[in-house]
């Protein structure tokens, strides 16, 4: 529905009310009549997380039903991918979750690596699972500032910015970038990884388990966020598993479902960690996830650690076709002159076939569909984006609930509109 | 409770729709069945609750436009694919239980493209139909809630096709600086 | 330099109309709070502990247009989202600003297509551009300052 100016005159009043009749059938009959009432939350509001807006049908401050209408933040990044090589398409998906750059990274570069058959090598695969797990506890703490933020507590964003900033700082390290890294590329990560960085990991490492168990010490024994946040937004796992969410809204009904573990990629299946399962799918389940997740991430990062100390080797692959030279080859080789120029020019092709990757990234399953032409520009690049899923599952979600508690459940199944939108 | 025997999907797929199967394709590990339009609903729900199969989660759905002429009669089957028309869509689901995945395709003609909708076996696939739906431009017959999801709604055309334009902007470098800032509408008070 | 030393024993401070009101106008910028996209996360970095905007007076968000001074564009502004940041615009109350962090808002960035209107300055006056996809918190700080440096230079005879 198009934003429109508010009625100058009663036939405009008319024509406006005239709409709803397009409404008829996603709202009750109960609206139509002006029984109940239709309220407009959104595209610009503070706790919709970004551009989301809601119409909800309000019954005094029960929610009878919830039209979520997205599309605000539209980019067509599909659409412009089709115009780019596959190297050069990478930057672009960066920016559809912003708050997981490194996971877009992944499933993108996993799912050209997968058309191509490309494989990636041990070092380059280690590198990886270090940037997908700190962008993990980097996402989960922007999702931790701001859920608490909507529900009232305020200091909660301050501590946990106050360590985002320590993780975006060791990826400006890896990247030159602080966000938007573009970091993970298919065939491997663009470099290896500097000195200090580990230095900065290790004592990021030590720090972190003391400051997650402060963020606990403020809510999770907290009366008040204990109120608003247990038995509210509940979701019953078939009807999740029918919704298709992924991630932490589905395994805070108790689905033991984690890519990370059922599907592994770049190593994953030789890593120790535990996948959290919450029981009754509320929002205080979720955040209990989010909250162990932190957990099993340091566990997984200081396995990780080890193992880039003892494994050396290339970080990405040596498949000249598709990875560029080292810089230390150009002066040396005409050959790796050649690739070099033939790699940032043409790019490579891929063949006319589709394939389907999924990762799991901090919210849920991010799957890339890929066609490409047997060129060196793909057909069609399609990415299922968890938000767009969990934002598509809102409406089951809140029925039933009151409209203070929209904010909780927006915020819990931790949504980010340009991964909804893209 | 004692899990059933894997089944094989083409084959179960083959017994239970016969000839409304058209082909099937292998790629990197992944299998893609080809169906008839109108059997596919039925088709995801027989996968979703026989036995020995058990998808029961719908990953994704896309839809893929083949445009201007990777379509027709070259493409029968061969090493060139099996595109009998411009666009196809694919219903990617998930077997949990098996820990699988299998690619349901489907095709639209140009004229008209018109498909029945999934929504009614997964209700996952509102959303990502009404996403193809408004992109794409492929009506989904039955969907309780056709209207446009990412574009305003006074939109003209359905940009992911292949022959929308991308829309681009002429990009301004010092010698063009000029000229561009002449015409590009900017805002006053 | 301050108050004190110009106070001297009178308790009496003379200026100008025009500075004390643009030193008024400065020193309590109210952003609106409005976030679209990447950027407003960085934007929320520099709200944060580590950079603390509030350090010039903006600590205080308001997420009514009807209060706000500065409307800070931080993000990509698609043309479904267009009518609405005007809409934000016009419902500011004078005097306002706005700032357009980002490449994105400043000139569409990267995303040169049909969906993303090629600059905010199409719809609405922009005072001040930052650069940078996203702009790191320093960059914001600084087009900040770039802006009331702008404001306190403003004439009398320019309000009316």
């Amino acid at each position: 529905m198009a934003v429109a100016t508010p009625p100058q005159s009663i036939e405009e009043q008319r024509s406006w009310e005239g709409n709803l009749d397009q409404l008829r059938g996603l709202v009750s009959e109960r609206a139509i009549t002006g029984e109940t009432m239709l309220l407009n939350m959104g595209p610009h509001h503070p706790s919709t997380h970004g551009v989301l807006r809601l119409l909800l049908e309000l019954d005094g401050e029960q929610i009878v039903s919830c039209l979520p209408d997205v599309g605000f933040l539209h980019t067509g990044i599909e659409k412009s991918v089709e115009d780019k090589s596959y190297e050069k398409a990478l930057p672009l998906t960066d920016r559809m979750d912003y708050l997981s750059p490194m996971s877009n990274n992944m499933a993108y570069a996993a799912a050209v690596e997968k058309l191509l058959d490309l494989d990636v090598p041990e070092r380059g695969q280690i590198i990886r699972v270090v940037c997908l797990e700190l962008a993990r506890c980097a996402s989960h703490l922007v999702w931790l500032g701001t859920h608490a933020i909507d529900m009232g507590a305020m200091s909660v964003l301050l501590y946990a910015f106050r360590e985002r900033e320590r993780i975006l700082g060791m990826f400006e390290m890896l990247s030159g970038q602080r966000m938007m890294s573009s970091y993970i590329r298919p065939g491997g990560v663009w470099r290896d990884v500097p000195d200090d960085f580990l230095p900065t990991l290790k004592q990021f490492l030590i720090d972190f388990p003391g400051k997650v168990d402060d963020y606990e010490a403020l809510l999770t024994q907290n009366p008040i966020w204990k109120d608003r946040a247990q038995g509210v937004g509940v979701i019953e796992p078939d009807v999740a598993l029918a919704y298709g969410l992924t991630g932490p809204a589905l395994r805070g009904s108790g689905v033991n479902w984690d890519l990370r573990k059922a599907q592994p990629y770049s190593g994953y299946e030789t890593y120790d960690f535990n996948v959290p399962l919450g029981e009754h799918g509320d929002v205080y389940d979720r955040y209990l996830i989010r909250i162990q997740e932190f957990r099993e991430s340091m566990k997984i990062l200081n396995q990780a650690v080890e193992r880039l100390e003892r494994v050396t080797g290339p970080y990405r692959s040596e498949n000249r076709k598709y990875c560029p030279p080292l810089r230390s080859e150009l002066g040396q080789s005409m050959e790796a002159v050649i690739h070099h120029f033939k790699l940032w020019t043409y790019g490579y092709d891929a063949p006319d076939e589709e394939i389907y990757n999924a990762i799991e990234s901090p919210r849920g399953e991010i799957g890339c569909y890929i066609h490409g032409t047997g060129g060196n520009k793909p057909r069609r690049v399609h990415f299922k984006t968890p938000s767009f899923i969990h934002i598509s599952a809102l409406p089951v979600m809140a029925k039933g609930y009151l409209l203070a508690d929209m904010v909780a459940i927006i915020g819990s199944v931790d949504i980010v509109l340009g991964d909804c939108d893209r | 409770m004692e899990i059933p025997a894997a089944r094989d999907p083409v084959a179960a797929v083959r017994e239970a729709f016969g000839e409304a199967l058209l082909h099937v394709k292998e790629f990197r590990g992944e299998t893609t069945l080809v169906l008839e339009a109108e059997r596919t609903p039925e088709a995801l729900d027989f996968l979703r609750v026989s036995p020995g199969l058990v998808y029961n989660m719908l990953s994704d759905v896309s839809a893929v436009d083949y445009y201007p002429n990777d379509y027709g009669e070259r493409f029968d089957g061969g090493a060139l694919g099996f595109r009998p028309e411009r666009f196809g869509v694919s219903y990617h689901v998930l077997s949990m239980l098996y820990n699988r995945r299998l690619r349901l395709k489907t095709f639209a003609a140009e004229e008209d493209p018109r498909l029945p909708t999934a929504t009614v076996v997964w209700p996952a696939a509102n959303w990502l139909e009404r996403e193809i739906a408004d992109l794409m431009g492929i009506v989904f017959e039955g969907h309780p809630d056709p209207r446009r999801l990412l574009m305003p709604e006074d939109w003209h055309g359905h940009p992911h096709r292949r022959d929308y334009p991308l829309g681009k902007e002429t990009v301004a470098f010092s010698f063009n600086e000029a000229e561009i800032r002449k015409h590009k509408p900017f805002a006053t008070n | 330099m301050g108050v004190s030393s110009k106070l001297g024993n009178m308790g009496v401070v003379t200026t100008t109309v025009e500075q004390a009101v643009n030193w008024a106008r400065t020193g309590a910028m109210w952003p609106l709070l409005f976030g679209l996209a990447c950027c407003a996360i960085e934007y929320m970095s520099s709200q944060a502990s580590s950079y603390d905007l509030s350090r010039f007076g903006m600590e205080l968000n308001r997420a009514t247009p009807r209060q706000a001074d500065l409307l800070i564009v931080s993000g990509r502004l698609t043309r479904k989202m267009a009518p609405v940041v005007r809409q934000l615009y016009d419902q500011m109350a004078e005097p306002k600003w706005v700032i357009s962090m980002g490449d994105c808002a400043s000139c569409g960035g990267v995303y040169n297509n049909y969906a993303i209107v090629q600059g905010v300055d199409e719809i609405i006056p922009v005072d001040v551009y930052i650069a940078g996809c996203p702009p790191r918190p320093e960059q914001l700080l600084h087009g900040i300052l770039t802006l009331h440096e702008k404001v306190r230079s403003e004439r009398i005879a320019d309000w009316a």
